[in-house]
């Protein structure tokens, strides 16, 4: 079982593969990908530097292209693969049909990962996606764990699943909030609730957030204030005013650890290409510690109570959930 | 041009949906989409409902399409699907591309929904060459964006192939989830909904704290809280969309019907209510009205 995480730069990089991570994910410094934020990810040198310091590590590299090109610009995303193969990148992350296809054909020893931007949720989905001959699939973050067990035991390939970070309620490539909010989505631009498009305005105590105009959310001078991401919003439904879609929450699958170990799923991903250097360290040390403890004594182990209270301190509000892999979740 | 109904994205009753149908065949629409494709819980029409339907429709001189589900988790689902798939007469969309895997195996034509991430002339072409005859695009890419794609040689050499379909009315479903947020808006779990969209003929409102119409929570799906409506940009549209489709609505679908058919050449514009946009269209962001 592979722990795979996220950076958004060479220290950020760094700091995973000291701590721990079998694998690190990164993208390109453009929309390219579905972390195209100011200020993030890699450029051809930087990408070449990284693979070098993974590699000296014995560790993998995977480069996420997870977004989908667009009519003038196609080549964009030719280019990117072209930079990740040469740079030695050993997987890509790919979400758009054209760019798998591309991939398969000019580089076809180069693995390729299925994007949870492409939202295979079912085993006819995954069919679909192996003729680009595909060793892996990151399952969305809408299943429950046993939709994951019933994909595990049906379908002969790698799967891999979010194990922990923020928490994306919508099949993940198929979310058109964004855009309908700003006109700029993760599938068109990289990106989520863009930051250039959030307002702050104070209000005598009271703090309002806005996105694009529109109001998320209001917090009280004792509450603490999260960013707009649109999603994570109080809304009024009928006379409620309440989290109409999901609270600012970040999923921790912790307690699943036994059951994704026996399921053969093949890598946890940790969530979080736009965090610091800090985070990464703190939660690739404490997923280290789990995935190691899993797999030593997998009927013996038991969430040590200080990983949770790290992850918790590290979560959105510092909240946590199983998310849909939890039957209960509403 | 002509003109489509899309497939009821609530959960109406069935004597309801007999009598939009009923509507639909004494309409001048030329082609009817149905089907879930939204929840497969939701069952007040079976799949055998929707087939009489079909071909009550097809007599009465209309094109019919079976319209397949948007998320599926379950493996009973996708023995549903394989029903739609197998059925034998009608053309069948896709909204997932589990549903292409299993047409294309049947060497099947098939419309590629709004919610197939299409958005480049490559990808266009390689659903064209597994039998796509018909492309829905994605609803948050404009206009300006379809034509980019169009006017590609690669695509343009095969334009007779295909025809290209633009989500033109309606609240628009712009995301789908494993959470039911109609069930959590009434504090149930989603394994305990009670099938309570039924209660929500036109979804839920979702408002801002301030007032504005933000979004609409229709079961797993979340639609846009403004209406779309493009009837004043069917004159921009003439030679590269073919099909415009109109999303039933609680109400005033086939009066819309009427007043996107007059202004198919610019020649009666409609005052837009406030209530609704066209953002997307003029790749601006989709609530916003241009």
């Amino acid at each position: 079982m592979e722990l795979l995480c996220p950076a958004g730069s060479m220290p950020a990089l760094k700091t995973a593969i000291e701590h721990g991570a079998d694998a690190v994910y990164i993208g390109l410094k453009d929309d390219t990908n579905a972390r195209h934020f100011a200020g993030l990810n890699f450029d051809q040198a930087k990408l070449k530097e990284a693979a070098s310091y993974v590699h000296q590590h014995g560790k993998k590299l995977h480069v996420a292209i997870n977004t989908f090109a667009q009519p003038n610009s196609y080549q964009r995303w030719q280019q990117a693969v072209d930079m990740a193969a040469d740079a030695g990148a050993d997987v890509l992350i790919l979400a758009d049909i054209a760019v798998l296809a591309y991939a398969a054909a000019r580089y076809p020893k180069l693995e390729r990962h299925l994007s949870v931007q492409a939202s295979a949720t079912n085993a006819a989905a995954i069919d679909f996606y192996r003729q680009f001959n595909i060793s892996r699939v990151v399952l969305p973050r809408v299943l429950s764990m046993q939709q994951v067990r019933a994909l595990a035991h049906s379908c002969d390939i790698d799967l891999e699943v979010f194990a922990f970070g923020s928490l994306c309620i919508m099949a993940e490539g198929r979310c058109y909030l964004s855009s309908y909010m700003t006109g700029q989505s993760p599938n068109t631009a990289g990106a989520c609730s863009p930051a250039t498009f959030v307002n702050w305005q104070d209000n005598n105590g009271t703090l309002e957030s806005r996105l694009n105009g529109i109001l998320i959310d209001r917090f009280a001078p004792n509450e603490t204030a999260g960013y707009p991401t649109l999603c994570k919003g109080r809304f009024k439904v009928g006379s409620d005013t309440y989290h109409a879609l999901e609270e600012p929450t970040s999923l921790n699958t912790l307690d699943l650890l036994p059951q994704l170990y026996a399921e053969g799923i093949k890598s946890l991903k940790i969530e979080g290409r736009q965090r610091s250097p800090a985070y990464v360290a703190q939660i690739t040390k404490v997923w280290r510690a789990a995935i190691d403890a899993v797999m030593a004594t997998p009927e013996r182990f038991n969430v040590q109570p200080q990983w949770q209270q790290v992850l918790a301190g590290l979560s959105e509000g510092s909240q946590t959930t199983l998310g849909a892999y939890h039957r209960k979740w509403k | 041009m002509k003109f489509s109904l899309g497939p009821v994205l609530y959960f109406w009753p069935k004597a309801q949906m007999l009598q939009f149908y009923r509507e639909a065949a004494a309409s001048d629409i030329d082609i009817v989409y149905l089907g879930e494709t939204v929840c497969s819980k939701r069952r007040e029409l079976k799949f055998d409902d929707y087939i009489a339907i079909a071909h009550m429709l097809r007599e009465a001189g209309k094109q019919v399409c079976l319209s397949s589900m948007t998320l599926y988790e379950a493996p009973g689902e996708l023995r549903e699907l394989r029903k739609y798939v197998d059925n034998g007469e009608f053309l069948v969309e896709a909204n997932d591309v589990g549903a292409i895997s299993m047409l294309q195996q049947q060497g099947l034509p098939f419309v590629a929904g709004a919610a197939i991430n299409c958005y480049n002339q490559h990808t266009l072409r390689r659903l064209i060459s597994m039998g796509l005859t018909r492309w829905v695009m994605p609803v948050e890419i404009s206009g300006q964006w379809l034509s980019e794609v169009l006017n590609q040689s690669i695509i343009a050499d095969i334009r007779d192939c295909f025809s290209t379909e633009v989500f033109s009315f309606g609240h628009l479903p712009l995301a789908w989830s494993g959470r039911c947020f109609t069930a959590r808006s009434e504090n149930r779990s989603k394994d305990q909904c009670e099938l309570c969209c039924i209660n929500y003929p036109q979804g839920r409102e979702v408002k801002s704290q301030d007032g504005s119409s933000v979004f609409v929570l229709n079961g797993i799906q979340t639609q846009s809280g403004q209406r779309y409506n493009l009837v004043n940009q069917l004159s921009t549209m003439q030679g590269y969309v073919d099909i415009v489709r109109l999303s039933p609505q609680q109400q005033d679908t086939f009066y819309w019907l009427t007043k996107f058919k007059a202004n198919i050449n610019g020649t009666a514009p409609q005052p837009l209510p406030a209530t609704d946009s066209n953002g997307y269209w003029l790749n601006l962001a989709g609530m916003a009205t241009g």
